[in-house]
């Protein structure tokens, strides 16, 4: 390379022309890349993109479908939907957050304390979205603000539906309630037919029906701009955008008579306990009450913790659903199925009489079982020791049969097993049998059966425990002399839109086998005369209809053999439960019922006088006259 | 060839009508100007739909086209030997006023860029655009090409002070631009392609180098390039959406005002520097096919011209000038379309805003004087 060159113009003409063909060479390939590119893009990968495109401008609005009614068996409605009054603020179109807010606290529409709480949820709003800041304003409040409305541009009151019920705490144990949807809730329901819905069914018909209640939300699509604001126009076009009408949900009919629920409510009050009354000719439940109760509407507006903290920490557990999750021994409500083995295995002449002189021990032992109360029944047969209700008769029938067969003749009556009732959370209490002893007892010494265990078994003491519902549920099947019906709240739904009413069939359990004509009769006379000449002669008082009941005590406290019970001596909560069972009319039934109160002492002073009211209410008319079978 | 083209020229001469007579009489190249007319009226076509059907824009737009464009006539009329003789002054004044812009300059965007003349701000960067061509053909007119090792040390200090200065501001994009635009002039003269190799090598040590020393918001760019998904909702949100809006068009595309991506918003700077997003969106393939050929005849027309140019200056002057455009348009194109990273370079004559329009308008003003003077020059 020479150090030194001079200029050579046609060498450098040349040079250049030649640079100039390489670069237009690389101009050109370069292109061919780029519109490559652009093919990949617009052509190649197009469906994928128009896809992103249209998923970038529509959104999705849910519009939330009006949850189906829930109806009594009369048509009243239980549950409701009814537009609840908000506040919703605008954040963009209020000049000064701060002091609209100091506003609405002066106006006594917000509380000072939320103040700070608001201010977070606003601030992590977008500014075009309305913000509730206040939630269930009364129509005293909806005024306050009204006259007021001209200070608060950017506020406005809107309307949403919320479930409603019309007789607050009635039957809140059969219908549940609707809450906020929880974490829970999310692991089974489908997130996307809930989009848009913030309340979920909880416990009772409102969870058990659940997806008939929900029916179908509709949408509306909306066309949206990058920053989710929802746009009327993109550019020059007004888009296509679909929608879809939500489908409301069904109507449920109720089997629930509101009048009947409303007296056993009226009668139970003040005392914890339970009502079940069922028609035992179908199954269907005319009441179901578990005492104390609350009211539902506070989990569907949003319970606060202080709220929750009061009924969770309540010591009568309003939470807690007696009817059907509370556990006690039956008591002396066992007798005439423990009457209908002996009849039925032969092992008890029914005229034979007995003598009780208020004690028994079995052969061998000098352990003492006493009567209640230390009663002396005298000589008794079989309809005398139902109506009387003399435990020493059946302390030594139940030894007579023997806990086998005890225990396989009360299966059928539904003992030691959920009912099956259309509602979840139902508990099962404890039929106990030798098998079962041996399967639930770690020690072997507890694993034996023992013969004092069977003469307890006979006046329903020990470790037979009962549900007010599988009580019920008995009585039901005395009552209609051995059919078995599984007990259920929701007897038809209803589509809102036609009107179309779709019954549900009652579901049969077959019968109660082998027990004859004859001692179905003899049982059920010694029922007659509970309430006539027996333990609850003083309830079936002039009552226009004859009916069976049974009495029964549940221990809680156990006394010493020696002591006596004294009820005015012993704290409130350890006294005995109080139970009744009935059904009417005796002879062509159309109630059966189960009354628990927890610590009321003797089933004929406490619970029989429940269930009465509740039979007249379901049976006579306001004159007193027994109503015509429907 | 240049014989032959030398009579059908002075052949046609003697029958020019009287609009190729006023077109020689401003000593404009006809083709050109036709071509540049072209794609500012497509640009204006497409910037109403781009901007929200905003007229006001459309006409601050018409109004910049028509200052660029007497920067083109005055321009296309000065005498290619004074305008020689005037850029060492231009090139020096140019720098002291990005020192100027680097001491005191107006904070705009985040970035010194601007010079507040009162009346209207200067951006000095875009003055340097043209001015380091002009320098580095200039520093050449009198020396033998291929340059030397010296010389182009020189012209690498003398593309390096403007591009370094531009880049502080800091504003990548113009600093790359300048750089080429001066580069280029030192690839026509006829650099050797092994010394271009070991240019190339520099260049990556260099970027090693400035990755050191770059902001946060360069490197996210530069990152951000190599894979979009990193950051979808911050600086990839550009590249994604863009790519949606190119893509979602197909071949014929969703109609002028109907591009969903555009109108509604998703694609950010739409009617600035992602223009070229709105074009495939609302026109598909084929409109951007159709800009591409408009782009391809202006540059290919640009070249030409400068291979008919006859002295150094004018000829790597020329040809810098045109590849520049081409440039603009690769990289621009390059990055809406997701092969090259975000850097800010318009859309040449589409893209709202900026004196970009001014400075290239200018650019061919310069062309057209070097071209039409030809003859003088030669002589």
């Amino acid at each position: 390379m020479p150090s030194v060159r001079i200029k050579d113009h046609w060498r450098e003409q040349r040079l250049f022309d030649q640079r100039a063909l390489i670069c237009a060479a690389l101009i050109g390939l370069a292109s061919i890349g780029l519109i490559v590119r652009l093919f990949v893009l617009q052509v190649a990968r197009n469906a994928y993109y128009s896809e992103l495109s249209q998923g970038n401008r529509v959104r999705n609005e849910s519009i939330p479908a009006a949850r189906g009614l829930i109806l009594d068996r009369h048509g009243e409605v239980i549950a409701g939907n009814q537009p609840a009054y908000q506040l919703e603020l605008v954040p963009e179109e209020v000049p000064d957050i701060d002091k609209t807010l100091a506003g609405l606290v002066a106006l006594n529409l917000i509380r000072a304390e939320d103040v700070d709480e608001i201010e977070r949820t606003i601030d992590s709003s977008r500014t075009f979205d309305s913000v509730p800041i206040r939630l269930r304003m009364s129509d005293e409040d909806v005024a306050r603000f009204a006259v007021r409305r001209f200070e608060f541009p950017g506020l406005d009151i809107k309307t949403r539906q919320t479930r409603w019920y019309p007789n607050g705490s009635l039957a809140v144990h059969a219908l549940g309630y609707v809450g906020a949807i929880s974490e829970q809730d999310l692991k089974h329901i489908d997130r996307a037919t809930y989009a848009g819905n913030s309340l979920i069914g909880k416990l009772g018909v409102e969870s058990a029906y659940e997806p008939k209640l929900h029916g179908a939300n509709g949408f509306r699509e909306v066309l949206v701009n990058a920053q989710g604001r929802s746009v009327e126009r993109q550019g020059a076009l007004v888009p296509n955008l679909r929608t879809k009408a939500p489908l409301a949900g069904d109507d449920l009919l109720l089997s629930i008579d509101l009048k009947v629920q409303r007296v056993a409510e009226e009668a139970l009050a003040g005392h914890r306990g339970a009502v079940v009354a069922l028609d035992p000719n179908s199954g269907d439940v005319l009441a179901l009450v578990s005492l104390p109760g609350f009211d539902p509407t506070l989990f569907g507006r949003g319970i606060t913790a202080s709220e929750y903290t009061a009924l969770s920490a309540d010591i009568d557990r309003p939470l807690f659903n007696r009817a059907l999750r509370g556990t006690y021994p039956p008591g002396s409500t066992v007798k005439p199925v423990i009457a209908l083995a002996g009849l039925t295995y032969h092992v008890v002449d029914p005229l034979a009489e007995h003598y009780c002189a208020g004690s028994f021990h079995l052969p061998g032992s000098s352990f003492i079982y006493r009567e209640y109360h230390n009663e002396h029944h005298g000589a008794v047969n079989l309809d005398d020791a139902i109506a009387r209700s003399c435990d020493v008769y059946f302390y030594g029938l139940a030894n007579e049969i023997g806990v086998d067969r005890i225990s396989t003749f009360m299966a059928p009556f539904g003992f030691g097993k959920p009912t099956g009732i259309d509602i979840s959370g139902e508990k099962a209490g404890i039929l106990p049998s030798r098998e079962w002893k041996e399967h639930t007892f770690a020690k072997p010494a507890d694993r034996v059966w023992f013969p004092g265990e069977t003469v307890s078994f006979g006046i329903g003491q020990g470790y037979l425990t009962v549900t007010p519902l599988e009580l019920a549920h008995y009585a039901s099947v005395l009552a209609t002399r051995g059919k078995i019906w599984q007990p259920r709240l929701v007897t038809a739904y209803r589509d809102p839109l036609t009107g179309a009413v779709h019954r549900i069939a009652p579901v049969s359990e077959g019968e109660v086998q082998g027990v004859s004509v004859d001692d179905w009769a003899r049982v059920v006379h010694g029922m007659i005369g509970v309430t006539q000449r027996g333990t609850a002669a003083a309830i079936g008082l002039h009552a226009p209809y004859v009916f069976a009941g049974k009495t029964g005590t549940a221990q809680v406290y156990t006394v010493s053999r020696t002591e006596k019970y004294n009820a005015s001596k012993i704290d409130e909560r350890l006294r005995d439960h109080s139970w009744f069972i009935a059904f009417a009319p005796a002879d062509q039934p159309r109630i059966a019922l189960a009354v628990l109160e927890e610590n009321g002492g003797a089933g004929a002073s406490a619970a029989a006088p429940i269930a009465r009211k509740v039979l007249d209410a379901y049976l006579l008319d306001p004159d007193g006259q027994v109503k015509p079978q429907s | 060839m240049i014989y032959e083209e030398v009579n059908t020229e002075s052949r046609t001469r003697r029958t020019l009508s009287g609009a190729a007579r006023v077109l020689l009489e401003l000593r404009i190249d006809g083709p050109l100007v036709v071509g540049l007319s072209l794609i500012a009226a497509y640009g204006l076509v497409v910037l109403y739909s781009a901007s929200g059907q905003s007229m006001p824009t459309v006409l601050r737009t018409v109004a910049r086209l028509l200052l660029g464009a007497i920067a083109m006539l005055l321009l296309a009329r000065v005498n290619p030997n004074f305008l020689r003789r005037s850029t060492p002054w231009i090139y020096v004044g140019g720098c002291v006023l990005l020192v100027i812009v680097a001491a005191v300059g107006h904070i705009g965007l985040g970035a010194q860029r601007w010079l507040d003349l009162g009346l209207f701000r200067f951006q000095p960067s875009e003055l340097m655009k043209l001015a380091v061509p002009m320098m580095c053909a200039w520093y050449l007119h009198e020396r033998p090409v291929p340059p030397g090792w010296g010389s182009l040390l020189v012209m690498g200090i003398l593309i390096i002070v403007p591009v370094g200065l531009v880049a502080v501001q800091p504003d990548l994009g113009t600093a790359a631009l300048i750089a080429i635009a001066g580069a280029l002039v030192i690839v026509l003269a006829g650099l050797r392609l092994r010394v271009m190799l070991a240019m190339l090598g520099i260049a990556a040590a260099a970027a090693w180098f400035g990755w050191s020393f770059m902001h946060d918001y360069q490197r996210k760019r530069v990152l951000t390039f190599l894979n979009p998904q990193i950051d979808p909702l911050g600086a990839g949100y550009h590249i994604i959406q863009s790519q949606i809006a190119i893509g979602s068009g197909g071949v014929f595309g969703k109609g002028w005002m109907n591009g969903s991506q555009a109108q509604l918003e998703f694609l950010p700077e739409r009617s600035t520097d992602f223009i070229f997003a709105v074009i495939g969106e609302e026109f598909g393939l084929l409109g951007l096919l159709l800009l591409l050929l408009l782009y391809m005849f202006v540059v290919g027309r640009a070249i030409y011209l400068a291979t008919q140019t006859q002295d150094t200056f004018a000829r790597l002057l020329a040809g810098s000038i045109a590849l520049t455009f081409f440039v603009y348009v690769f990289i621009n194109a390059g990055m809406v379309t997701g092969l090259l990273p975000v850097v800010g370079v318009p859309l040449p004559l589409v893209s709202y805003g900026g004196s970009s329009v001014v400075t290239l308008l200018a650019g061919f003003g310069i062309l057209m004087a070097l071209y039409s003077r030809r003859k003088l020059v030669g002589s």
